[in-house]
């Protein structure tokens, strides 16, 4: 191949941008990084000492782990709940031709829009005009509504994906509709399925703005409970709780990629 | 021509044989589609064991056809039979037929054995029974080998027969076939259909098969039913439609075709004689018992019936060679003929034997040649 001068420019040119572009993504969590190893118990930056002090603090302080159980317990039931419901929804997309169709798709798509601070604060004044206490099932429920649309969206993409024949086919075998249901049609959309409840739960457990008008002492997320940590001390322990969080949610997308084919699932490749 | 419903039924009887009650009875069955009538009202009747092939290009009907017979459409009108019970509203699931889809439609997550015994677990066949039976059926396919692969690691031609014995393991009462060959190259195409025949022979299946190609047609079936528009144009063994087609449609679609206008002379005590661009003909009357003197009519010739002659025979139509088509085993002649309906008349003739281009030759017609009048034409 023959390279003028200007495709060396080029070539080396978008190297350096793509570089640019990783590092200033990756810059803030690098930081991080570079300060949950400081031995200071001041957030200072470049670090003088170096140690694991901060993330044995971490695992030491109850609130997070209160916080990672409660998260957890949320992001499953949200999740799941979302899951079903967003199937249902999805399916009913696909499927069907009915009169306010584009309504439904708008509605269901609305919390994409509206920010999350505005649905936990529409939440908080609507549970207590009705008196219902800030449970843990408050919090599932604002879960649910802001993870569906990402879920009907995964789920709505593999159903176009889905080859309609093949139902045909096991209809023409003499499958019935449910058992067609369960041999046919979910076994194959299962990968769409679990990438939507995996995004689901990820989008649950990152969840901050809104959880914060509906937690309580005792429902408190694990976001809300760094963000109480960071406002009474100023030590490197957030940073380290940084670092285990990136590193566990990485790890889960990773898997999800390698069994799921995620590209594939969102339509993206 | 709207042919006779009743004309387009089979013979209940074959000689010699006791009356065979038709495995499938299509009873003035028609659809439509948002106002535009996809398939007209239709009389078929299929007989058991027979492979009938509905034949014409997209949009005549034929899947539209397939699909009711299946039950993945229900009918605007009429009403299906299969085996002489009334199957209308019966649901795909209880219909017992097997089809091949055009993309095979084989589970993908499934492996070879498991689509094929799909079938006969949802009929409540027992575990090693179903297993015994979809080997037996493999091995029918010769694919017996293959039974753990996935769908995706076997090729076009493989797919399509695990495709064929996953609906014959059912051992349905009709096997629906929708442009089987269409995906496979040519070589394969040809290959497979064969094997499909001889398969088809052997289990004495009864069998509608929809195609746009009409080689694959001729080839298979012991019965044709061209479609157009939405209608049956002609019913007939593969002989009956190449040699006798009912219109223009039909003579023009299946296989090569040469088309004459001509203008009937007389018509009268057994003798038609017609004018074709100032060449006289003279044909027996039944050729084309109603045409009247004066009246413009076609005549359809195939390529083969159609011979080269020295300009000036009594008879011939006179044409000039305006090109010619080396073909390996011979060479297509196109000549340019005033009498000619539309394009060219095209005969083949030994390689040895050809006239130089714009040569003034002369076409011998046929003795009874096929004489379209009317809304044949």
């Amino acid at each position: 191949m023959n390279c003028t001068p200007l495709d060396h420019l080029l070539t080396w040119s978008g190297r350096i941008l793509v570089a640019l572009i990783l590092g200033f993504v990756l810059l803030p969590f690098v930081v991080v990084l570079i300060a949950s190893f400081n031995h200071s118990s001041i957030l200072t930056f470049p670090p003088q000492d170096w140690s694991l002090r901060w993330y044995a603090h971490a695992f030491e302080y109850d609130d997070f782990a209160d916080g990672v159980k409660n998260s957890l317990i949320i992001a499953a039931f949200g999740s799941t709940l979302a899951l079903v419901a967003g199937t249902g929804f999805a399916y009913v997309l696909n499927r069907y031709e009915f009169r306010g169709k584009a309504t439904l798709h708008a509605v269901l798509m609305s919390s994409l829009v509206i920010p999350n601070f505005t649905i936990g604060l529409g939440l908080l004044i609507l549970a207590a005009s009705v008196s219902i206490p800030r449970s843990m099932g408050l919090l599932v429920f604002l879960h649910i509504t802001i993870v569906l649309p990402f879920v009907v969206r995964s789920v709505y993409v593999s159903l176009q994906n889905f080859e309609r024949q093949l139902e045909a086919a096991a209809e023409s075998l003499g499958a019935a509709p449910r058992r067609v249901l369960f041999t046919i049609t979910l076994p194959l959309l299962l990968p769409g399925l679990a990438a939507g409840w995996l995004f689901a739960a990820i989008l649950s457990f990152n969840e901050f703005t809104a959880s914060l008008f509906l937690v309580n002492q005792r429902t408190q997320t694990l976001p809300v409970a760094m963000y109480n940590y960071v406002r009474e001390y100023a030590d490197p322990t957030l940073a380290a709780v940084s670092v285990i969080y990136v590193v566990a949610v990485a790890a889960m997308l990773i898997l999800a990629h390698i069994f799921f084919r995620l590209e594939k699932v969102l339509n993206v490749d | 021509m709207l042919i006779d419903p009743k004309l387009q039924q089979p013979a209940e009887a074959v000689p010699g044989q006791p009356p065979a009650r038709p495995a499938v009875k299509i009873d003035g069955v028609s659809k439509s589609f948002d106002g535009t009538l996809a398939l007209e009202p239709t009389w078929l009747k299929i007989r058991k064991g027979e492979f009938l092939t509905l034949l014409g290009p997209s949009g005549c009907g034929k899947t539209t056809l397939l699909n009711l017979v299946a039950g993945f459409l229900e009918p605007d009108k009429g009403e299906l039979f299969i085996d002489d019970a009334l199957v209308t509203q019966v649901p795909v699931h209880k219909r017992e037929i097997g089809i091949v889809f055009q993309n095979y439609a084989l589970f993908p997550h499934m492996n070879v054995l498991k689509n094929v015994e799909y079938g006969l677990r949802t009929r409540g066949v027992p575990a090693a029974e179903a297993r015994d039976r979809a080997m037996e059926t493999l091995r029918l396919v010769k694919l017996d080998q293959f039974a753990d692969r996935r769908p995706k690691q076997l090729s076009g031609g493989q797919q399509q027969r695990v495709a064929l014995a996953r609906a014959l393991v059912i051992r349905p009462k009709v096997l629906l076939l929708d442009e089987p060959f269409s995906a496979l190259d040519r070589n394969l195409r040809a290959a497979m259909q064969i094997e499909l025949k001889e398969i088809q022979h052997s289990l004495g299946v009864t069998t509608i098969f929809v195609t746009h190609d009409q080689g694959e047609a001729l080839s298979m079936s012991d019965r044709i039913a061209v479609m157009s528009k939405g209608r049956v144009r002609q019913i007939g063994s593969p002989e009956e439609i190449y040699a006798s087609p009912a219109d223009r449609f039909v003579g023009t679609f299946v296989g090569d075709a040469n088309l004459l206008t001509g203008t009937v002379t007389t018509s009268e005590s057994g003798t038609l004689t017609l004018d074709l661009a100032g060449t006289a003909l003279t044909l027996p009357q039944s050729a084309a018992p109603e045409a009247a003197a004066g009246e413009t009519v076609e005549l359809f010739a195939r390529p083969e019936a159609c011979q080269l002659v020295a300009p000036g025979t009594p008879g011939a139509v006179p044409a000039t060679v305006s090109f010619a088509v080396y073909q390996g085993a011979h060479v297509e002649l196109h000549l340019a003929c005033p009498a000619a309906a539309e394009g060219p008349i095209m005969l083949r003739v030994p390689v040895a034997n050809v006239p130089k281009v714009g040569a003034a030759v002369a076409v011998a017609l046929p003795e009874a040649p096929v004489i379209f009048t009317g809304e044949a034409q």
